[in-house]
């Protein structure tokens, strides 16, 4: 495909955003690996993103083009190739405690229960424990897990320990939200009240959420924008913004409007090479 | 009928059919046999072998020097509680096993940490460990003795000495096994190392050093023995070398079966903990 005109519509419509400092900002990022026999590989190209404050973004793209390693640079637990980025306007230099972080798989401490777990920022952090704790409990209760406090991780389902693992993402009252296909190892009934559920968990928490998902549709049902990213080297091909009325419920995957943005997706990713 | 206990009264309750009160207790107990049959399995093998061996050792006229029948072992046995012979040489020897475990597996434990945790650490000791463990520590024995002399000392120090290796390697193999993700969580989150190896790593490792202390016990009887053997004043492995001298071969084997129950008990012991400390695990890591 036409690199070129890919990257002419993600600068494009980066400069469209409104003014005002965004919460996360990345100017020409890159990402470079090296592996162990000496080749190198070109994981992300060039990328230009502006989140802002209160946003929820999501990020679709095929797999292997770099989505977790985007969220990686943001978290600053890898260091990227070029580039800047910026959150709430400071470089991001390493790991900071105004993001949280969501993988894939809930990563619980299997000797801690639900509540211990929740807390986990705040012992590593050495916030004051009794503040944290009440808000650990309304955190807890938000997702529909008040009761299972004392719970150990072994004793939930894979749900309700990705629950407990958004918890412990927001106990800490970070600004940013970082979503690394959170419900990808759910089936689809737990994944589309997952889907709910973080809804009203951003609604009431307004934090700053940038979601890495594989679903085309996961990503338009929940995000104010989706950006969509090439196959390697990632670069950010196309942006568009849904402007579905909050709170969603599941009927507006039955719209035309939502079908068009789906096709949509879907077309832009195709014309990247992504589903040949 | 209410007198007869134990498989037998089983094997009848499966035959006849349950009479009123009682009857449905045995039907109970029956009805949980039959779903393990591992219960009546397990002693009977026992019985077994030990009725086995009574009547070979009777029927062949096999010498009480050579094979003492169980019979006379449980009354060598009776006799040398009875005396207090056996308790005083087990008191020593588990004094020499317990003293001696401990103090390995609290180096293992903290020399494991900083070979774990440390690279310069690792990269200068670790090679020497590995090289010294192909030494079969068993041999260093005659020289502690003659370095610490026939007192407990050089006892504590061969069981320690012999039962180190599995731990150490247990430690450093279990602080090294967090897996990528918590790792990856912790830093994400700003962790400092202490803390990544507090709320992560040591955890983590447990199990596996559990599995290097269950291995350890073992060993340290081992060395506590063979101390004993190689020179001594007191203890179980010195009662057997004098019960050789004296062909006393009924009081070897009861002395033999003191041993077993106590390894079997050190065992259990640490098997408890274990559960209870890593209760989150359900299955075994097996040992290394
Ligand atoms: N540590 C690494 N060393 C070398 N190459 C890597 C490393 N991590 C990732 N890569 C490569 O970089 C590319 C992007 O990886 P990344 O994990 O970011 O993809 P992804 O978009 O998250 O994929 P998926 O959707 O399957 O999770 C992949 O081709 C991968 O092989
Ligand atoms: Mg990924």
């Amino acid at each position: 495909m036409n690199v070129v005109d890919g990257l002419a519509a993600g600068r494009q419509a980066f400069g469209t955003r409104p003014a005002g400092a965004p919460t996360i900002r990345c100017l020409g990022v890159s990402k470079v690996y090296e592996t162990i026999e000496g080749e190198r590989i070109h994981a992300l190209a060039d990328i230009d993103l502006a989140v802002h404050e209160g946003e929820f973004v999501s990020v679709v793209g095929p797999s292997g083009c770099g989505k977790s390693t985007l969220l990686r640079l943001l978290a600053g637990t890898l260091p990227k190739t070029a580039g800047e980025m910026f959150l709430r306007g400071s470089p991001i230099t390493g790991p900071r405690r105004d993001i949280g972080i969501v993988f894939q798989t809930a990563t619980l401490l299997p000797w801690r229960n639900v509540l211990q777990n929740t807390l986990l920022p705040v012992d590593v952090q050495g916030l004051d424990k009794t503040t944290y704790t009440a808000r650990a409990h309304n955190l807890l209760q938000m997702v529909g897990l008040a009761g299972f406090e004392r719970k150990y991780p072994f004793e939930l389902s894979g749900g309700m320990q990705q629950r407990v693992s958004i918890t412990r993402a927001l106990v800490h009252d970070p600004a940013v939200l970082l979503m690394d296909e959170p419900f990808g190892a759910l089936d689809a009934l737990t994944r589309e009240q997952m889907n709910l559920d973080l809804q009203r968990i951003w609604a009431a928490a307004r934090k700053t959420v940038f979601l890495i998902t594989h679903s085309i549709s996961e990503a338009v049902f929940l995000a104010d924008r989706v950006l969509v990213m090439s196959a390697r080297p990632g670069r950010i091909i196309a942006e568009l913004n849904v402007n579905f009325s909050r709170p969603r419920s599941l009927d507006v995957m039955g719209t035309p409007e939502f079908g068009r943005l789906v096709t949509q997706i879907r077309h832009d990713l195709a014309a990247s090479g992504a589903l040949d | 009928m209410n007198e007869v206990s134990s498989s037998e009264t089983v094997a009848r309750a499966a035959l006849e059919k349950p009479p009123a009160v009682p009857g449905a207790l045995f039907a109970r107990l029956f009805a949980r046999v039959r779903n393990r049959p591992e219960w009546v399995c397990l002693p009977l093998t026992l019985v077994l072998v030990i009725g086995g061996w009574e009547w070979y050792v009777a029927a062949y006229k096999v010498s009480t020097l050579i094979l003492p029948p169980p019979s006379h072992i449980l009354s060598a046995l009776h006799t040398g509680l009875a005396s207090g012979v056996y308790v005083k040489a087990l008191l020593v020897t588990l004094q020499a096993i317990l003293l001696g475990f401990l103090l390995s597996a609290s180096v293992a434990f903290i020399l494991g940490t900083l070979i774990s945790q440390v690279r310069l650490i690792e990269a200068t000791i670790y090679p020497y460990v590995v090289a010294l463990q192909t030494l079969p520590k068993i041999a260093i024995a005659p020289l502690i003795l003659v370095w610490v002399g026939l007192g407990i000392e050089s006892k504590i120090i061969i069981a320690a000495l012999v039962s180190f290796f599995p731990m150490l390697v247990n430690t450093i193999v279990g602080l090294k096994s967090a897996s990528a993700d918590k790792l990856e969580l912790m830093h994400a989150l700003t962790a400092s190392r202490i803390k990544t190896f507090f709320l992560v790593k040591l955890p983590e490792a447990l199990p596996y050093i559990f599995a290097g202390l269950q291995i350890g016990i073992v060993l340290a009887v081992l060395g506590a023995i063979v101390g004993e053997f190689v020179g001594a004043k007191a203890g179980l492995g010195y009662l057997i070398i004098q019960m050789n001298y004296t062909m006393d071969v009924a009081g070897m084997f009861a002395v033999l079966v003191i041993l077993g129950v106590m390894g079997v008990v050190l065992n259990v012991l640490i098997a408890v903990l274990r559960k209870r400390v890593i209760f989150w695990q359900r299955t075994d890591v097996s040992a290394i």
